[in-house]
């Protein structure tokens, strides 16, 4: 009875919810209607004709190279960044599970990178790249025992490493928080007793350390995949794309296209696209994640 | 598990530990220490890693030419988005949890306006702020940062009211209280931790806007992320002016988390499980 008095309330409950879904009516679905519409008309900013001309931007995505080149980009930079930060995370947060002198502080100190803006990250890495100024060069002279001036943000063939260590440099600390806590909970008297049992490292990492993990990595995996596809800032700060089109990902190239090229109905095929094609991504993730519950 | 916790084999792990410590503060102390620098060790070469004295000129340098404004700009936006979304997004959580309003369809829809790139909808929404004369706005970026934070604050809150027992609520309503009272003097205290852990991160995700502040200010509206940029020129690079424009764009941040750090690990692990 009790509980049909909570539940009964029609008026105040669609009061509260009214807000969010007005906000996100105004700001997430007006777009996106707006960018649907576009991506079949022929809207550039310089002359005001907003024809129909059906499919002709989605036949376009198919044959633009520059688009899949960007595509294949991210895709590569997200396989090669991804697990380097998910392992790097994992062995920091086994040597922080242990006892350590000062361990909050270090902590503390090691999650630095991951607060500050992904603009200052970038900043940041330029300043220690610089070919010059930057201690980076000077450190690898001293090993070297000559002058090295490598190019890191000119050069073609080392800027994807220059981005890469300033993404692994950033993230890494945000996998270690997730994972420390995660094996934190790992349940101490299985673990002594598959020692006790003889079992090997990799049987009990398998058995019990993983499935134990699984649920908070697997959500850490998603947050960080989600966010190198759509990586903009960092690379932006860096490089801005350059040199040519060499660090051009995939919202950077959406960007440019919109914003610079004033391409907007086929910036809107292109946005409507990747929203396409993260859906599904997305779908089948949490698919997964119903399934192993 | 048998921990041999004496002798060499901690000191051996304190070692590693403080190297790898080490190894991701430098990069922070590096830009901190080049914002002290005076001119000459900014770029001098080979590189100085310690400043012989600390040299301010270079926040002089913002304070002077009236830059520090883009940080004011990202508190007032970051800021007052984040009161909004919190309280926009917790509403619409706690409907959700106590009266399964709009089923499981309503909270997935909300979630899923998170996972759709900024850059996707940025056009968009550029078109509509200019139809609306919101550009180069307080108004238009808190409008855009409550609306994005919305879904996220929906989200986090859910998991924390669903641990709010309900014969709480049900207790407080026959002493006699209404429905706003009891979520203003029985759910809002009961999940404050996870209030300030959420609020902690909307405001880190409004701060660290760059995409759409970089698109909707010109002149007026400029946060921070985007006049650090700005000093990045083809020509001439400004070192000291981006260094000490990031160290003042940093330190809120700093404070924030410092004060907040019990929630924030809570926080962090217990929204990884309940996703």
């Amino acid at each position: 009875m009790l509980k049909t008095l909570l539940d009964n309330d029609r008026t105040f409950r669609y009061l509260l919810v009214a807000p969010a879904v007005f906000f996100i009516l105004l700001i997430g679905l007006y777009p996106f209607i707006k960018l649907i519409i576009a991506s079949f008309q022929n809207i550039s900013l310089f002359d005001d004709i907003r024809s129909f001309q059906g499919l002709l931007n989605y036949e376009r995505l198919l044959s633009d190279d520059r688009l899949w080149h960007s595509i294949v980009r991210t895709l590569l930079f997200t396989a090669v960044a991804l697990p380097i930060e998910l392992v790097l995370g994992y062995l920091l947060a086994v040597l922080f599970l242990e006892k350590i002198p000062f361990k909050a502080a270090l902590i503390s100190i090691i999650l630095l990178p991951t607060i500050i803006s992904p603009i200052v990250a970038g900043a940041t890495w330029r300043l220690m790249l610089d070919q010059r100024f930057g201690p980076v060069n000077q450190i690898i002279s001293w090993l070297a025992g000559t002058d090295v001036k490598l190019l890191w943000t000119v050069s073609a063939s080392l800027v994807w490493p220059a981005i890469l260590i300033a993404e692994v440099w950033q993230w890494t600390p945000f996998m270690f928080l997730l994972l420390y806590a995660a094996l934190s909970n790992v349940d101490r008297e299985q673990l002594e007793a598959a020692q006790i049992d003889g079992a090997s490292w990799w049987m009990t990492f398998r058995r019990i350390v993983l499935p134990a993990i699984m649920p908070v990595m697997f959500i850490a995996v998603l947050i960080r995949a989600l966010d190198l596809f759509r990586v903009f800032d960092l690379v932006w700060t860096m490089t801005q794309g350059g040199p040519g089109t060499a660090t051009e990902t995939l919202s950077i190239y959406a960007y440019q296209m919109a914003f610079r090229e004033f391409e907007i109905s086929y910036s809107a095929a292109i946005a409507f696209l990747v929203i396409v094609l993260l859906t599904v991504f997305v779908v089948a993730a949490l698919r997964r994640v119903e399934v192993s519950r | 598990m048998n921990r041999r916790d004496t002798g060499w084999r901690l000191w051996l792990r304190f070692a590693i530990a403080l190297g790898v410590t080490l190894i991701f503060a430098f990069p922070v102390y590096w830009l901190v220490a080049i914002s002290f620098k005076s001119p000459e060790e900014v770029y001098a070469y080979p590189p100085v890693w310690f400043p012989q004295q600390l040299d301010v000129s270079s926040y002089l340098t913002l304070f002077r030419d009236g830059d520090v404004v883009a940080v004011w700009n990202s508190l007032i936006t970051a800021g007052i988005s984040t009161v909004l979304a919190m309280l926009v997004g917790t509403l619409a959580a706690y409907s959700i949890v106590r009266f399964r309003t709009g089923g499981d369809h309503l909270s997935i829809w909300i979630i899923s306006q998170r996972m759709i790139p900024p850059i996707c909808v940025a056009f968009p929404i550029f078109l509509l702020y200019v139809s609306w004369n919101l550009v180069d706005s307080y108004v238009g970026l808190i409008m855009l940062y409550t609306a994005f934070n919305i879904p996220y604050v929906t989200w986090m809150m859910r998991g924390y009211i669903q641990d709010i027992p309900i014969e709480l609520e049900q207790s407080a309503m026959i002493d006699g209280l209404t429905r706003w009272q009891v979520l203003r003097k029985v759910v809002m205290p009961m999940a404050r931790g996870g209030l300030f852990a959420t609020a902690v991160f909307t405001f880190i995700f409004a701060w660290n806007d760059f995409i759409f502040a970089l698109i909707l200010s010109k002149s007026e509206v400029v946060t921070y992320t985007v006049k650090v940029t700005g000093y990045f020129g083809s020509q001439s690079t400004f070192w000291s002016k981006i260094s000490a424009m990031s160290v003042l764009g940093v330190l809120p941040m700093f404070v924030v988390v410092a004060t907040m750090q019990k929630f924030i690990v809570r926080g962090v692990s217990m929204g990884a499980v309940k996703g």
